[in-house]
């Protein structure tokens, strides 16, 4: 028995967003906009292309050593020469930044989705869930992750790196748990997540369906930087001994073994160190692009204020 | 020099000629203000009026040249002769806060927070003055006093935060006038201020003005504010000036469709003016502008001619209009009714005398108090609010209900109160004659359906990353209706609230405001209830739409048989769309009524002041009236008085002689009393 | 204020208390002292392992929670335990903190205060070609790790040396062993042993911050309130000092709270790669040694020191921002 109400006082049609699906699209036309994020993907897509195909560019296996050629520079034999015995540098960088990447990547997956959950708990339900969440939360912080895993990671090494790559996750969720936390707190009071509250949409739902998906873009820009932090965490560790171990192979073991030969052998060193540099430089960049192409607040036009007229 | 050709009496004191200001956007520049030309003259108010996205404060702040960099201005503005576009920044910050200073919108952000109100009012005066610190203090003080804040002395070490939004924008007023300015600009002074307070702050605009003798440009998009304090008008449309005139000459008589459909959209307090006449179409974006006239897409009178060229802003006797067809309307005057299309509501669903229809939603006696918490960590409760404080209701079928009253009088969490479909901490709730303390959770969940809300800002309540019709169907959804129930209901919902339901794929940034406002709409009725909640639902929208939405909201209720309760801080509209009004103060309700019987014979001493703050957008009955100004602001709901709350700011109280009469409105509580038409005062008889 | 203060410091020692005994229990389970012993050469009978271990208040077949009581109870008096050389803990404690300390205080401040003013003078100056420079340079500085940019000194350092054939710039140790002269020359040789470290510990402290003071001062740069203060007639230049900045440190006494941990992080690396015998390079040291002990002595001093300045950030926030303190 609906009664059909038509309404002439608007016009049906809205004229003031005609194209298709407006907001994809104003993202891209940002992210194009900053050149940085778009150098800092073509950089991304170059380097995991050389850590993956890289191997199979050159003959030489990382492992295996080339006794005729010990200690030589880079040459056609060997791009980034050799090691004391006789090992393909090139080989070996190639195979230590899959393994910096994979390694970066997990790490950034799992400590955004734990933080993403324990915080938008913590923020949403309140009370003593909020409280003990928190609690936990300042209490990890008070210690340098580093410290813990340095503490821990002796105990692990009949695991091998997959071990490292949840500690490595779990002492690095914290900070975004909290930003997550303090957006689902004033999310909570938004409208429409009251809206949905008030026609008798459960918590959980409302929590996947209204509240995460709104902090989706910080999930995004956090995970992005947090990639490279994580490789940073890694390569640190491994310098040290407490991340991955040989036989395997990342940029950080390999930085570990160039670093006394340095001053002689500069390659050793210099080519891990630079791919190392490169790569995280180049997932900082599309993540400050990412913000600034995401982040509603951000202007599409350069801020920019007044330039003072000389008198 | 060029200063002494400013003291000639012909030279205007300031005048604006061709202003253009564009921003710089993504696909190239996008205009603002485009040609705008202006006098004013000394001692006068220019009211400049437009809608958001006018152009009315991008014109007031390129006078300061304080806009951002991102803006590029055009043309000129001369003050006394002397030319400001272009000024080096040093000379124009010494015409800044001297000769022409500026009164901002909001208060609080407008303060810098971490300096005291009286440091940041001396700073003002020691810019341009050569004082020391203790002289330009008491000149603070001298200033806090000149525009009412009491104990001025104390209120110098206050931070910004520690003042309520009056008392900011007193503050803001008395840093304005610390130099004694020639001109005093004032964008949207009173818009984030409750009626009381705007009613306050507006007469101390006049006392400044009056003390300093300064010209005050006053920019709003309220035609009562406008009506009741410009001498002049100019009504600003698509970055251009309109139409201006004489304030009464505009309002009598105006000469270009887009004022009087203003004019036509806004309701009265009143009851006169007939019925709303919305605008058609949302305002011309500025980015895009179709050639000719920017208003010709939603202007009724318009012809071929008019999407030809863009008309000039001309007329005789200082009354000029920016239209091919003004002298028409000069010569016929026509009402907005007789030219705008007035919606047809049609016959109401629900008939029968009052009494005999259901009661749909009766409170009594409601009570919600908040804890007040210190301490970050381990917090301790110090003290309680009293947000609600005795709230009584009554609403029955096909009725709508005005829920009046300004920001802290516990609205809100009355609202909040009733939605939560729980027993309240105080006072009975019961909603279609069910008693919300004894529900199980299955009852509240199927009686969620029957009560919907609709809330202020569209944009808010809309998640901003889900599809239209997924909006819509989320209601449902949450009641596990089947797929086929919701393919088909939303586009019928959508068709319903006026739009084309080919758009339910689109996102909610995708509409203008108060499409949006539509979507909400269609969202709340969703699940066919019988009671909507309106909180606010039109004051987040500019008038030429807001009307629009009324309309719609008059003809679903009678289509629909539904239920109003309409929170609003605006009289008008809830004068025009009610059919009963409550009023609250402080957590309580002080009067209750027939809108007819509470608007033209208000009982109690609030409501009157209520009433007589809010301004007519028409100057005459402006001038003509009585104002009732309220003292301060309301006390904290922190404490609970003994005897009547209202009586600190109470008139009737502080002009009632004998002393029985006082003690008894400080101890005795007033309880709602009277047949039908109720209010809670000892002496409801005594205006 | 003083209350709000009060209520900070009782929260942080509950979280310095529990913050300690998760150190303990983490250090007691995982390191594993017992295989320290009886990997010695040669190798010692089971009893004196177990007396040893015992001894020094190590033994994993005591319950951990019993190990911390002891642990607990000395530290009331003053008392760390003993290392694993059987040697008192405090002793390197004292030692140490000294050595970490220089280093942690002169690199953060140097960085906090650096990093703030290229921060908002590149806001000011956005998108011109000086502030495009700093935004480069700080993103290079943000991605590469602590040791690396330590390393790169080092190797700088010795190429330096190589170079000039003798030693440009010291990069081992804080001082000169066996230095004659008086006062002045001990204090330049400070200096100098000083540059290196603390410039791979400030650079990273200036990267840091100056983003995010940069996006602060941004936000302000929109402001009404520095709007209003040009309005009354204050020249852009002056509003920026006055209203600007001052409002636009307040948040950077929260991200000197949670910079903290980066900044220790990083100490920690430089220790170790210029031979400066500090906390950092103990913890290095006594974790491949099993050292129980040490190992939470030196988790004892980070607590101690972050939740110093999380109470400092706390304090600064108060005094900077009134609406705080209300």
């Amino acid at each position: 028995m609906t009664t059909v109400v038509v309404e002439p006082a608007e016009p049906a049609a809205p004229a003031p967003a005609p194209r298709g699906n407006g907001r994809a699209r104003l993202v891209l036309t940002r992210l194009l906009a900053a050149r940085g994020a778009v150098v800092g993907a073509l950089l991304v897509l170059l380097l995991f292309a050389l850590a993956f195909g890289g191997p199979y560019l050159t003959r030489w296996d990382y492992a295996a050593p080339d006794f005729t050629a010990l200690h030589q520079p880079p040459s056609a034999q060997h791009w980034f020469g050799t090691n004391g015995i006789g090992q393909d540098v090139f080989a070996q960088s190639v195979r230590g930044l899959q393994k910096s990447l994979v390694i970066g990547l997990l790490v950034a997956l799992f400590s955004t989705v734990l933080a993403s959950l324990v915080g938008a708990c913590a923020g949403y339900f309140g009370g003593w869930a909020d409280r003990c969440l928190m609690f936990v939360v300042d209490l990890l912080l008070v210690f340098p992750s580093f410290l813990i895993i340095t503490i821990v990671s002796p105990r692990l090494k009949s695991t091998g790196w997959i071990a490292f790559v949840l500690l490595l996750a779990l002492f690095n969720w914290m900070i975004t748990a909290r930003v997550v936390r303090s957006m689902t707190l004033s999310l909570r009071e938004r409208e429409f997540v009251r809206a949905a509250r008030f026609m008798g949409v459960r918590p959980l739902r409302i929590i996947l369906r209204h509240v995460l998906p709104n902090v989706a873009s910080f999930l995004i820009i956090d995970a992005t930087i947090a990639v490279g932090g994580a490789v940073m965490s890694e390569t640190a560790l491994s310098y040290f001994g407490f991340g991955v171990k040989p036989p395997d192979v990342s940029l950080g073991t390999l930085l570990a073994a160039g670093t006394s030969e340095a001053p002689v052998f500069p390659w050793l060193f210099y080519f891990p160190a630079a791919l190392l540099v490169l790569f995280v430089l180049a997932v900082n960049l599309i993540g400050d692009g990412l913000r600034d192409a995401l982040d509603p607040t951000a202007a599409g036009a350069p801020r920019r204020r007044a330039r003072r007229k000389k008198p | 020099m060029t200063t002494t050709v400013g003291t000639t009496v012909d030279t205007p004191l300031l005048a604006v000629r061709d202003l253009r200001v564009d921003f710089a956007g993504p696909q190239g520049p996008v205009p603002a203000v485009r040609g705008v030309d202006l006098t004013l003259r000394r001692g006068e108010t220019l009211g400049i009026v437009g809608e958001s996205g006018s152009g009315k404060s991008v014109t007031a702040l390129s006078v300061l040249g304080l806009l951002p960099g991102t803006a590029r201005v055009r043309g000129s503005v001369q003050l006394d002769g002397r030319e400001l576009v272009g000024l080096p920044g040093r000379e124009l910050a010494s015409i800044r806060g001297r000769r022409v200073a500026m009164v901002f919108q909001d208060p609080l952000s407008a303060f810098t927070p971490v300096y005291r109100i009286g440091d940041q009012i001396a700073e003002a005066i020691r810019v341009h003055q050569k004082t020391d610190k203790a002289a330009a203090r008491r000149r603070a003080a001298e200033l806090l006093d000149l525009v009412g804040i009491p104990a001025p002395d104390r209120a110098l070490d206050s931070f910004p935060h520690e003042f309520s939004g009056g008392m900011r924008q007193r503050a803001m007023i008395a840093m304005a006038i610390a130099n004694d300015p020639d001109i005093l600009l004032a964008d949207e002074p009173t818009t984030a201020l409750d009626v009381t307070i705007q009613a306050q702050v507006l007469d101390v605009l006049r006392t400044a003005q009056r003390e300093t003798g300064a010209a005050l440009v006053l920019v709003s998009h309220d035609l009562g504010v406008i009506a009741g304090t410009a001498d002049r008008v100019a009504v600003m449309y698509a970055g251009r000036v309109v139409e201006t005139a004489g304030v009464d000459d505009l309002f009598a008589a105006p000469r270009h469709p887009y004022t009087l459909g203003l004019i036509g959209a806004v309701p009265r307090l009143d009851g006169l003016g007939g019925p709303l006449v919305p605008i058609p179409g949302s305002p011309a974006p500025l980015a895009d502008l179709p050639p000719g006239c920017p208003f010709a897409a939603r202007c009724p009178l318009a012809e071929p001619r008019c999407s030809a060229a863009e008309p000039e802003l001309l007329g005789e006797d200082g009354h000029l209009a920016a239209c091919v067809r003004s002298a028409e309307l000069a010569e016929q005057r026509p009402a907005p009714a007789d030219v705008y299309p007035v919606p047809e509501v049609p016959a109401p669903a629900v008939t029968g005398e009052r009494d005999t229809r259901p009661q749909v939603l009766a409170v009594s006696g409601l009570g919600k108090t908040f804890p007040l918490l210190k301490g970050t960590v381990f917090k301790r409760r110090v003290g309680e609010v009293y947000a609600v404080d005795g709230v009584d209701l009554d609403l029955r079928e096909g009725e709508t209900l005005g829920l009046v009253g300004e920001s802290g009088s516990g609205k809100s969490t009355t609202l909040f109160e009733l939605l939560d479909l729980a027993a309240p901490e105080t006072g009975r709730i019961e909603l279609l004659g069910q008693d919300t303390s004894r529900l199980t959770r299955a009852e509240a969940h199927r009686l969620r359906s029957q009560l919907q809300i609709v809330f202020q800002d569209p944009m808010a309540s809309l998640d901003p990353r889900m599809p239209v019709g997924d909006i819509i169907a989320e209601p449902l959804r949450a009641r596990r209706a089947a797929r086929d129930e919701i393919a088909r209901r939303v586009p019928e919902l959508l068709r319903q609230v006026g739009l084309d339901p080919e758009h339910a794929g689109r996102y909610p940034h995708q509409f203008s405001g108060g499409q949006r406002q539509r979507i909400s709409i269609a969202r709340a009725l969703a699940v066919r209830p019988r009671l909507l909640v309106l909180d606010e639902p039109v004051s987040a929208l500019d008038v030429s739409i807001q009307a629009g939405i009324l309309n719609l909201l008059q003809s679903l209720k009678a289509a629909l048989g539904l239920s109003y309760l309409f929170v609003s801080h605006d009289l008008s509209v809830i004068r025009h769309l009610a059919d009963r009004v409550s009023v609250m103060y402080l957590g309580r309700t002080v009067e209750q009524g027939d809108v007819a019987g509470v608007f033209d014979r208000p009982r109690h001493p609030y409501t009157r002041a209520l009433l007589s703050a809010v301004p007519l957008p028409d100057p005459a009955a402006e001038r003509a009236r009585d104002r009732i100004l309220l003292a301060g602001d309301p006390p904290s709901p922190t404490q609970r008085h003994a005897g009547c709350p209202f009586r600190t700011r109470c008139p009737v109280y502080a002009r009632l002689a004998e002393p029985g009469a006082r003690t008894r409105c400080e101890e005795e509580r007033p309880a709602l009393a009277g047949d039908g038409h109720q209010a809670a005062c000892h002496f409801p008889e005594a205006a | 204020m003083l209350r709000y203060l009060a209520k900070r410091l009782s929260y942080y020692a509950v979280l310095l208390v529990a913050a300690v005994f998760l150190a303990y229990a983490i250090s007691a389970v995982a390191l594993q002292p017992r295989t320290y012993f009886e990997a010695k050469v040669p190798r010692p009978s089971a009893e004196s392992v177990e007396h040893q271990l015992t001894a020094l208040n190590l033994n994993d077949r005591t319950p951990v929670v019993v190990r911390f009581g002891h642990w607990a109870g000395g530290l009331v008096h003053g008392d760390l335990g003993r290392t694993i050389h059987d040697t008192p803990v405090t002793d390197d404690f004292g030692r140490r903190i000294w050595v970490s300390l220089r280093l942690l205080l002169i690199g953060s401040l140097l960085g906090m205060v650096l990093g703030v003013a290229v921060g908002a003078w590149s806001a000011v100056r956005q998108y011109r070609m000086s502030d495009r420079l700093l935004t480069l340079l700080s993103f290079v500085l943000l991605s590469t790790p602590v040791f690396l940019v330590a390393l790169f000194l080092k190797n700088g350092a010795i190429a330096a040396k190589d170079a000039a054939g003798h030693e440009v710039v010291p990069f081992t140790g804080y001082e000169t062993p066996g230095l004659a002269g008086g006062l002045g020359a001990h204090l330049s040789d400070w200096a100098l042993h000083l540059l290196l470290p603390t410039m791979s510990l400030a650079l990273y402290g200036l990267a840091t911050y100056s983003r995010y003071q940069r996006g602060i001062m941004l936000d302000v740069l929109g402001s009404d309130y520095l709007r209003t203060a040009e309005a009354k007639g204050l020249t852009r230049g002056r509003a920026l000092l006055k209203h600007g900045l001052r409002t636009a440190v307040i948040p950077m006494s929260t991200m000197f709270a949670y910079s903290f941990l980066g900044i220790f992080t990083g100490a920690v690396f430089t220790e170790t790669i210029f031979g400066w015998h500090g906390m950092g390079e103990w913890l290095i040291q006594a974790i491949n040694e099993q050292d129980v002990n040490s190992v939470v002595a030196v988790n004892l001093f980070t607590a101690v020191v972050v939740l110093a300045s999380g109470f400092l950030a706390d304090t600064l926030h108060a005094a900077l921002d009134p609406r705080v303190r209300s």
